[in-house]
Protein backbone atom coordinates (compact mmCIF):
# COMPACT_ATOMS: atom_id res chain seq x y z
CA UNK A 1 0.00 0.00 0.00
CA UNK A 2 1.27 3.75 -0.79
CA UNK A 3 1.92 5.44 2.34
CA UNK A 4 -0.68 8.03 3.46
CA UNK A 5 0.10 12.02 3.53
CA UNK A 6 -0.56 10.93 7.26
CA UNK A 7 2.44 8.17 6.96
CA UNK A 8 4.48 10.30 5.28
CA UNK A 9 5.32 12.93 7.57
CA UNK A 10 5.46 10.21 10.49
CA UNK A 11 8.43 8.38 8.18
CA UNK A 12 10.06 12.11 8.07
CA UNK A 13 9.50 12.71 11.35
CA UNK A 14 11.40 9.42 12.27
CA UNK A 15 14.70 11.88 10.97
CA UNK A 16 14.00 14.43 13.79
CA UNK A 17 16.86 14.73 16.31
CA UNK A 18 16.64 16.09 19.89
CA UNK A 19 17.55 19.97 19.51
CA UNK A 20 16.92 20.07 15.61
CA UNK A 21 15.97 23.33 13.84
CA UNK A 22 14.18 22.52 11.02
CA UNK A 23 11.56 24.10 8.38
CA UNK A 24 8.79 22.88 7.44
CA UNK A 25 7.40 23.92 3.74
CA UNK A 26 3.49 23.87 2.91
CA UNK A 27 1.58 20.58 2.31
CA UNK A 28 2.69 17.01 3.71
CA UNK A 29 6.25 18.55 5.44
CA UNK A 30 3.31 21.18 7.55
CA UNK A 31 1.46 17.78 8.83
CA UNK A 32 5.53 16.53 10.45
CA UNK A 33 4.78 18.57 13.42
CA UNK A 34 2.01 16.68 14.31
CA UNK A 35 4.58 13.93 14.55
CA UNK A 36 7.35 15.32 16.78
CA UNK A 37 8.76 12.74 19.41
CA UNK A 38 7.55 13.87 22.98
CA UNK A 39 10.83 12.87 24.39
CA UNK A 40 12.20 14.94 22.16
CA UNK A 41 12.51 19.17 21.60
CA UNK A 42 12.35 20.56 17.62
CA UNK A 43 11.88 23.88 16.82
CA UNK A 44 10.32 24.68 13.44
CA UNK A 45 11.31 28.05 11.75
CA UNK A 46 8.85 29.65 9.74
CA UNK A 47 10.55 32.00 7.18
CA UNK A 48 8.52 34.59 7.29
CA UNK A 49 10.57 35.91 10.45
CA UNK A 50 9.37 33.07 13.55
CA UNK A 51 11.54 30.31 15.34
CA UNK A 52 9.70 28.75 17.27
CA UNK A 53 6.53 27.85 15.93
CA UNK A 54 3.33 26.91 18.14
CA UNK A 55 0.10 24.94 16.88
CA UNK A 56 -3.03 26.68 15.67
CA UNK A 57 -4.76 29.22 18.03
CA UNK A 58 -7.88 28.90 19.82
CA UNK A 59 -10.51 31.25 18.30
CA UNK A 60 -9.52 33.27 21.16
CA UNK A 61 -5.76 33.85 20.94
CA UNK A 62 -6.04 34.26 16.96
CA UNK A 63 -3.78 36.68 16.23
CA UNK A 64 -3.33 38.72 12.56
CA UNK A 65 0.14 39.86 13.14
CA UNK A 66 1.18 36.08 13.78
CA UNK A 67 1.36 33.93 10.79
CA UNK A 68 2.96 30.86 9.12
CA UNK A 69 4.62 31.14 5.51
CA UNK A 70 1.32 29.21 5.00
CA UNK A 71 -0.32 32.74 5.66
CA UNK A 72 -1.93 30.39 8.31
CA UNK A 73 -2.60 31.90 11.93
CA UNK A 74 -0.34 30.02 14.45
CA UNK A 75 1.53 30.89 17.76
CA UNK A 76 4.49 30.85 19.31
CA UNK A 77 6.17 27.87 21.24
CA UNK A 78 8.07 28.68 24.58
CA UNK A 79 11.59 29.98 23.87
CA UNK A 80 10.55 31.36 20.21
CA UNK A 81 11.88 34.21 18.38
CA UNK A 82 10.70 36.99 16.19
CA UNK A 83 12.82 38.57 13.14
CA UNK A 84 12.82 40.04 9.75
CA UNK A 85 13.05 38.53 6.39
CA UNK A 86 16.30 39.36 5.66
CA UNK A 87 17.55 37.62 8.88
CA UNK A 88 14.96 34.59 8.28
CA UNK A 89 17.03 34.22 5.17
CA UNK A 90 20.41 34.57 6.78
CA UNK A 91 19.72 31.27 9.01
CA UNK A 92 18.44 29.34 5.89
CA UNK A 93 21.16 30.42 3.19
CA UNK A 94 23.86 30.43 6.00
CA UNK A 95 23.27 26.77 6.45
CA UNK A 96 22.08 27.04 10.27
CA UNK A 97 18.46 25.14 10.27
CA UNK A 98 19.55 21.48 10.78
CA UNK A 99 16.58 19.99 8.44
CA UNK A 100 14.39 21.02 5.58
CA UNK A 101 11.43 19.40 4.62
CA UNK A 102 9.59 20.07 1.17
CA UNK A 103 7.88 19.10 -1.52
CA UNK A 104 8.02 18.64 -5.67
CA UNK A 105 7.06 17.81 -8.90
CA UNK A 106 10.14 15.96 -9.92
CA UNK A 107 13.18 14.91 -8.98
CA UNK A 108 16.37 13.41 -10.91
CA UNK A 109 19.40 11.30 -10.63
CA UNK A 110 21.96 14.42 -10.40
CA UNK A 111 20.21 15.98 -7.03
CA UNK A 112 18.11 18.41 -9.29
CA UNK A 113 14.63 19.41 -8.08
CA UNK A 114 11.91 21.22 -9.88
CA UNK A 115 8.97 22.02 -7.31
CA UNK A 116 7.58 25.59 -8.29
CA UNK A 117 6.46 25.95 -12.00
CA UNK A 118 4.47 24.52 -14.53
CA UNK A 119 4.80 26.79 -17.64
CA UNK A 120 1.69 27.78 -18.62
CA UNK A 121 -0.20 26.06 -15.78
CA UNK A 122 1.11 27.42 -12.54
CA UNK A 123 3.44 30.27 -12.51
CA UNK A 124 2.81 31.26 -8.63
CA UNK A 125 6.17 31.65 -7.94
CA UNK A 126 9.36 29.87 -5.89
CA UNK A 127 8.43 31.68 -2.50
CA UNK A 128 11.48 30.84 -0.22
CA UNK A 129 11.88 27.36 -1.76
CA UNK A 130 14.99 28.49 -3.67
CA UNK A 131 16.87 29.63 -0.91
CA UNK A 132 15.88 26.85 1.28
CA UNK A 133 17.38 24.09 -1.72
CA UNK A 134 20.58 26.53 -1.98
CA UNK A 135 20.88 27.23 1.70
CA UNK A 136 20.17 23.17 3.44
CA UNK A 137 22.37 20.73 3.55
CA UNK A 138 20.09 18.52 5.33
CA UNK A 139 17.01 17.94 3.00
CA UNK A 140 13.96 15.66 3.18
CA UNK A 141 11.62 15.70 -0.39
CA UNK A 142 8.21 13.91 0.20
CA UNK A 143 6.61 13.76 -2.77
CA UNK A 144 4.18 10.85 -4.78
CA UNK A 145 6.58 8.60 -6.77
CA UNK A 146 4.24 9.05 -10.16
CA UNK A 147 1.30 11.02 -11.59
CA UNK A 148 -1.81 9.45 -11.53
CA UNK A 149 -1.58 8.33 -14.43
CA UNK A 150 1.67 6.25 -13.75
CA UNK A 151 3.94 8.95 -15.25
CA UNK A 152 7.49 8.54 -12.86
CA UNK A 153 8.43 11.67 -10.92
CA UNK A 154 11.80 10.49 -10.20
CA UNK A 155 13.86 11.16 -13.68
CA UNK A 156 17.20 10.75 -15.03
CA UNK A 157 16.16 15.07 -16.12
CA UNK A 158 13.61 17.26 -14.58
CA UNK A 159 11.49 18.43 -17.41
CA UNK A 160 10.29 21.24 -15.14
CA UNK A 161 12.12 24.57 -14.73
CA UNK A 162 14.53 24.06 -11.63
CA UNK A 163 14.30 25.19 -8.17
CA UNK A 164 17.91 24.01 -7.19
CA UNK A 165 20.38 21.93 -8.66
CA UNK A 166 22.20 19.23 -7.24
CA UNK A 167 20.76 20.10 -3.93
CA UNK A 168 18.87 17.36 -3.07
CA UNK A 169 19.83 13.71 -1.48
CA UNK A 170 16.94 12.36 0.40
CA UNK A 171 13.46 11.54 -1.00
CA UNK A 172 10.86 10.13 0.30
CA UNK A 173 7.84 9.30 -2.23
CA UNK A 174 4.51 7.25 -0.97
CA UNK A 175 6.32 3.61 -2.04
CA UNK A 176 9.85 4.38 -1.23
CA UNK A 177 12.61 5.91 0.66
CA UNK A 178 15.10 6.75 -1.80
CA UNK A 179 19.16 8.46 -1.83
CA UNK A 180 20.68 10.13 -4.57
CA UNK A 181 24.48 9.89 -5.12
CA UNK A 182 27.41 9.49 -7.96
CA UNK A 183 24.14 10.39 -10.31
CA UNK A 184 22.06 7.66 -9.23
CA UNK A 185 18.43 6.68 -6.94
CA UNK A 186 19.56 4.16 -4.36
CA UNK A 187 16.58 2.56 -2.80
CA UNK A 188 17.20 2.00 1.07
CA UNK A 189 13.12 1.23 1.95
CA UNK A 190 10.21 0.47 0.71
CA UNK A 191 6.35 0.86 1.49
CA UNK A 192 4.71 -1.34 3.99
CA UNK A 193 3.43 -3.83 1.09
CA UNK A 194 4.98 -2.34 -1.80
CA UNK A 195 7.03 -4.53 -4.07
CA UNK A 196 10.59 -3.90 -5.15
CA UNK A 197 9.21 -4.71 -8.74
CA UNK A 198 6.18 -1.85 -8.46
CA UNK A 199 9.13 0.49 -7.66
CA UNK A 200 11.56 -0.59 -10.26
CA UNK A 201 8.62 -0.31 -12.72
CA UNK A 202 7.57 3.47 -11.60
CA UNK A 203 11.19 5.17 -11.27
CA UNK A 204 12.09 6.11 -14.56
CA UNK A 205 16.05 7.43 -13.58
CA UNK A 206 18.62 4.74 -12.68
CA UNK A 207 17.60 2.93 -9.48
CA UNK A 208 20.10 0.62 -7.46
CA UNK A 209 18.34 -2.05 -5.89
CA UNK A 210 20.52 -3.78 -2.72
CA UNK A 211 19.32 -7.28 -2.48
CA UNK A 212 17.12 -6.32 0.68
CA UNK A 213 15.24 -3.80 0.83
CA UNK A 214 13.64 -3.26 4.34
CA UNK A 215 9.75 -2.17 4.44
CA UNK A 216 9.12 0.72 6.03
CA UNK A 217 8.66 0.78 10.50
CA UNK A 218 5.95 2.83 11.92
CA UNK B 1 12.48 69.08 17.58
CA UNK B 2 10.44 69.76 14.96
CA UNK B 3 13.59 68.96 13.14
CA UNK B 4 13.41 65.38 13.64
CA UNK B 5 9.55 65.14 13.92
CA UNK B 6 8.32 62.77 10.96
CA UNK B 7 4.81 62.96 11.25
CA UNK B 8 2.45 64.29 8.80
CA UNK B 9 -1.21 65.27 9.20
CA UNK B 10 -2.69 63.32 5.86
CA UNK B 11 -2.21 60.62 3.99
CA UNK B 12 -2.24 62.74 0.65
CA UNK B 13 0.63 64.59 2.40
CA UNK B 14 2.44 60.79 3.09
CA UNK B 15 2.31 60.21 -0.23
CA UNK B 16 2.61 63.72 -2.10
CA UNK B 17 5.61 63.42 -4.85
CA UNK B 18 3.97 59.79 -5.99
CA UNK B 19 4.27 60.36 -9.36
CA UNK B 20 3.87 57.73 -12.53
CA UNK B 21 6.82 55.00 -13.75
CA UNK B 22 8.22 55.52 -10.44
CA UNK B 23 9.26 52.19 -8.28
CA UNK B 24 7.66 51.15 -4.59
CA UNK B 25 8.90 49.20 -2.32
CA UNK B 26 6.54 47.77 -0.35
CA UNK B 27 6.72 45.61 2.96
CA UNK B 28 4.16 43.15 4.65
CA UNK B 29 3.87 38.86 3.71
CA UNK B 30 0.77 37.95 2.47
CA UNK B 31 -1.73 40.30 3.72
CA UNK B 32 -0.02 40.54 7.60
CA UNK B 33 2.04 44.11 8.15
CA UNK B 34 0.70 45.46 4.58
CA UNK B 35 1.06 49.13 5.17
CA UNK B 36 -2.97 48.91 4.16
CA UNK B 37 -4.06 52.81 4.06
CA UNK B 38 -0.32 54.01 1.89
CA UNK B 39 -1.97 51.21 -0.86
CA UNK B 40 -5.45 53.00 -0.49
CA UNK B 41 -3.58 56.44 -1.19
CA UNK B 42 -2.13 54.91 -4.14
CA UNK B 43 -5.22 53.80 -5.36
CA UNK B 44 -7.15 57.05 -4.71
CA UNK B 45 -4.36 59.41 -6.51
CA UNK B 46 -4.36 56.76 -9.42
CA UNK B 47 -0.81 56.60 -10.04
CA UNK B 48 0.15 54.52 -12.99
CA UNK B 49 2.68 52.50 -14.33
CA UNK B 50 4.35 51.69 -10.96
CA UNK B 51 6.96 49.41 -10.74
CA UNK B 52 6.49 47.26 -7.55
CA UNK B 53 8.72 45.53 -5.54
CA UNK B 54 6.81 43.23 -2.55
CA UNK B 55 7.35 39.47 -1.80
CA UNK B 56 3.13 39.16 -2.61
CA UNK B 57 0.49 41.09 -4.74
CA UNK B 58 -2.38 41.15 -1.79
CA UNK B 59 -6.01 39.73 -3.15
CA UNK B 60 -8.35 41.03 -5.58
CA UNK B 61 -10.22 43.13 -2.81
CA UNK B 62 -7.31 44.13 -0.62
CA UNK B 63 -3.39 44.95 -0.63
CA UNK B 64 -1.92 45.89 -3.27
CA UNK B 65 -4.31 43.67 -5.26
CA UNK B 66 -6.56 46.71 -5.27
CA UNK B 67 -3.56 48.61 -7.67
CA UNK B 68 -4.85 45.99 -10.25
CA UNK B 69 -7.85 46.60 -12.17
CA UNK B 70 -7.19 50.29 -13.08
CA UNK B 71 -4.11 49.24 -14.57
CA UNK B 72 -1.85 50.74 -12.36
CA UNK B 73 1.43 48.50 -12.01
CA UNK B 74 3.92 47.83 -14.97
CA UNK B 75 5.92 45.41 -13.50
CA UNK B 76 5.76 43.68 -10.43
CA UNK B 77 9.46 41.95 -8.68
CA UNK B 78 8.04 39.12 -6.14
CA UNK B 79 8.36 35.71 -4.47
CA UNK B 80 5.13 34.59 -5.08
CA UNK B 81 1.81 35.97 -6.56
CA UNK B 82 -0.92 32.99 -6.33
CA UNK B 83 -3.50 34.40 -4.30
CA UNK B 84 -4.45 36.60 -6.96
CA UNK B 85 -7.46 35.97 -10.17
CA UNK B 86 -6.95 39.67 -11.52
CA UNK B 87 -3.38 39.32 -11.51
CA UNK B 88 -2.96 36.19 -13.28
CA UNK B 89 -5.03 37.41 -15.99
CA UNK B 90 -2.86 40.46 -16.68
CA UNK B 91 0.24 38.18 -15.89
CA UNK B 92 -0.76 35.43 -18.61
CA UNK B 93 -2.16 38.53 -21.01
CA UNK B 94 1.34 39.98 -20.89
CA UNK B 95 -0.44 43.12 -19.44
CA UNK B 96 1.73 42.90 -16.35
CA UNK B 97 5.72 42.16 -16.39
CA UNK B 98 6.74 39.70 -13.32
CA UNK B 99 9.77 39.68 -12.60
CA UNK B 100 10.09 36.09 -9.92
CA UNK B 101 12.41 36.30 -7.34
CA UNK B 102 13.53 33.99 -4.48
CA UNK B 103 12.31 35.16 -1.37
CA UNK B 104 15.61 35.12 0.36
CA UNK B 105 17.12 36.97 -2.36
CA UNK B 106 14.45 39.37 -2.66
CA UNK B 107 14.98 40.36 1.15
CA UNK B 108 18.62 40.97 0.55
CA UNK B 109 18.21 43.07 -2.43
CA UNK B 110 16.45 45.30 -0.18
CA UNK B 111 18.61 45.00 2.93
CA UNK B 112 22.06 45.44 0.21
CA UNK B 113 19.68 48.51 -1.55
CA UNK B 114 19.17 50.18 1.96
CA UNK B 115 22.74 49.48 3.01
CA UNK B 116 25.00 50.98 -0.23
CA UNK B 117 25.87 47.68 -1.58
CA UNK B 118 24.82 47.47 -5.09
CA UNK B 119 25.49 43.48 -5.60
CA UNK B 120 26.12 40.20 -3.56
CA UNK B 121 26.77 36.47 -4.94
CA UNK B 122 24.28 34.02 -3.98
CA UNK B 123 23.92 30.31 -4.14
CA UNK B 124 19.90 30.54 -4.55
CA UNK B 125 19.22 30.07 -8.29
CA UNK B 126 22.37 28.41 -9.37
CA UNK B 127 20.91 26.88 -12.07
CA UNK B 128 17.13 27.35 -12.59
CA UNK B 129 15.61 30.05 -14.86
CA UNK B 130 16.36 32.72 -12.17
CA UNK B 131 20.21 32.50 -13.18
CA UNK B 132 19.66 33.34 -16.73
CA UNK B 133 21.39 36.46 -18.00
CA UNK B 134 23.13 36.87 -14.42
CA UNK B 135 27.10 36.69 -13.65
CA UNK B 136 28.20 33.55 -11.91
CA UNK B 137 31.47 32.77 -10.25
CA UNK B 138 33.31 30.31 -7.97
CA UNK B 139 33.77 30.86 -4.70
CA UNK B 140 35.84 27.70 -2.30
CA UNK B 141 34.52 25.68 -5.10
CA UNK B 142 30.54 26.53 -5.10
CA UNK B 143 28.98 28.55 -7.66
CA UNK B 144 27.12 32.10 -7.20
CA UNK B 145 24.78 34.25 -9.77
CA UNK B 146 25.44 37.92 -9.22
CA UNK B 147 22.17 39.54 -7.80
CA UNK B 148 21.76 43.50 -8.31
CA UNK B 149 20.09 45.39 -4.94
CA UNK B 150 17.11 47.50 -5.36
CA UNK B 151 16.47 50.99 -4.07
CA UNK B 152 13.16 52.41 -4.09
CA UNK B 153 11.90 55.97 -5.21
CA UNK B 154 9.31 55.06 -2.28
CA UNK B 155 9.34 52.53 0.27
CA UNK B 156 6.06 52.43 2.09
CA UNK B 157 6.07 50.40 5.49
CA UNK B 158 3.83 49.32 8.27
CA UNK B 159 5.13 48.98 11.75
CA UNK B 160 3.42 48.30 15.24
CA UNK B 161 4.70 51.85 17.40
CA UNK B 162 7.41 54.70 16.41
CA UNK B 163 8.00 57.99 18.43
CA UNK B 164 7.64 60.95 16.55
CA UNK B 165 11.22 60.93 15.42
CA UNK B 166 10.37 57.83 12.92
CA UNK B 167 11.62 55.34 15.22
CA UNK B 168 10.21 52.06 15.00
CA UNK B 169 8.47 49.23 16.56
CA UNK B 170 7.43 46.21 14.54
CA UNK B 171 4.79 43.43 16.29
CA UNK B 172 5.46 39.83 15.45
CA UNK B 173 5.42 38.09 12.42
CA UNK B 174 4.19 41.67 10.21
CA UNK B 175 8.00 42.95 10.72
CA UNK B 176 9.11 40.40 7.67
CA UNK B 177 10.04 42.75 5.12
CA UNK B 178 9.22 45.99 6.61
CA UNK B 179 12.75 46.54 8.34
CA UNK B 180 14.29 45.91 4.70
CA UNK B 181 11.69 48.42 2.93
CA UNK B 182 11.92 51.37 5.71
CA UNK B 183 16.22 51.36 4.57
CA UNK B 184 15.77 51.32 0.71
CA UNK B 185 13.70 53.95 0.24
CA UNK B 186 14.70 57.57 -1.42
CA UNK B 187 11.45 58.72 0.46
CA UNK B 188 9.87 56.52 3.43
CA UNK B 189 6.85 56.34 4.14
CA UNK B 190 5.21 54.72 7.19
CA UNK B 191 2.43 54.37 8.64
CA UNK B 192 1.46 52.96 12.28
CA UNK B 193 -0.97 52.17 15.06
CA UNK B 194 0.44 54.44 17.29
CA UNK B 195 3.03 57.51 17.90
CA UNK B 196 4.05 58.36 20.79
CA UNK B 197 6.63 61.02 22.23
CA UNK B 198 10.52 60.32 21.63
CA UNK B 199 12.19 59.19 24.98
CA UNK B 200 8.61 56.50 25.57
CA UNK B 201 10.10 53.86 23.29
CA UNK B 202 13.52 51.66 24.85
CA UNK B 203 16.08 52.47 22.65
CA UNK B 204 17.44 49.37 23.18
CA UNK B 205 14.28 47.76 21.67
CA UNK B 206 14.08 50.12 18.75
CA UNK B 207 13.92 47.51 15.27
CA UNK B 208 14.56 50.76 13.06
CA UNK B 209 15.83 53.95 13.60
CA UNK B 210 14.23 56.99 12.58
CA UNK B 211 17.61 57.47 10.50
CA UNK B 212 15.58 55.63 7.94
CA UNK B 213 11.93 57.08 7.82
CA UNK B 214 11.20 60.56 5.71
CA UNK B 215 7.01 60.67 6.74
CA UNK B 216 4.94 59.10 9.47
CA UNK B 217 1.45 58.69 9.85
CA UNK B 218 -0.72 56.72 12.62
CA UNK B 219 -4.15 55.08 10.88
CA UNK B 220 -6.51 52.39 11.67
CA UNK B 221 -6.08 48.98 10.46
CA UNK B 222 -8.36 46.32 8.98
CA UNK B 223 -5.45 43.56 9.38
CA UNK B 224 -7.27 41.14 7.76
CA UNK B 225 -6.19 37.49 7.90
CA UNK B 226 -5.87 35.09 4.44
CA UNK B 227 -5.79 32.02 6.31
CA UNK B 228 -8.24 31.76 9.54
CA UNK B 229 -6.35 28.27 11.12
CA UNK B 230 -7.43 27.31 14.83
CA UNK B 231 -8.19 24.18 16.93
CA UNK B 232 -10.57 23.76 19.78
CA UNK B 233 -9.85 25.40 22.96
Amino acid sequence: MALSREQLAQRVAQELQDGYYVNLGIGIPTLVANYIPENMDVMLQSENGLLGMGPFPTDEEIDADLINAGKQTVTMATGASLFDSATSFAMIRGGHVDLTVLGAFEVDVNGNIASYMIPGKLIKGMGGAMDLVAGADNIIVTMTHASKHGVSKLLSNCTLPLTGKGCIKKVLTDLAFIEIKDGKFYLLERAPGVSVEEIIKLTEGELVVPENVPEMQF
Amino acid sequence: MAGFDKVVSSYEEAMAGLTDNMTVIAGGFGLCGIPENLINEIKRKGTKGLTLVTNNCGVDDFGLGILLPDRQIKKIVASYVGENAEFERQMMAEELEVELTPQGTLAEKMRAGGAGIPAFYTATGVGTPVAEGKDERTFNGRDYILEESIVGDFAIVKAWKADRYGNLVFRKTARNFNPMAATAGKITVVEVEEIVEPGELDPDQIHTPGIYVNRLIQGTFEKRIEQRTVRKA
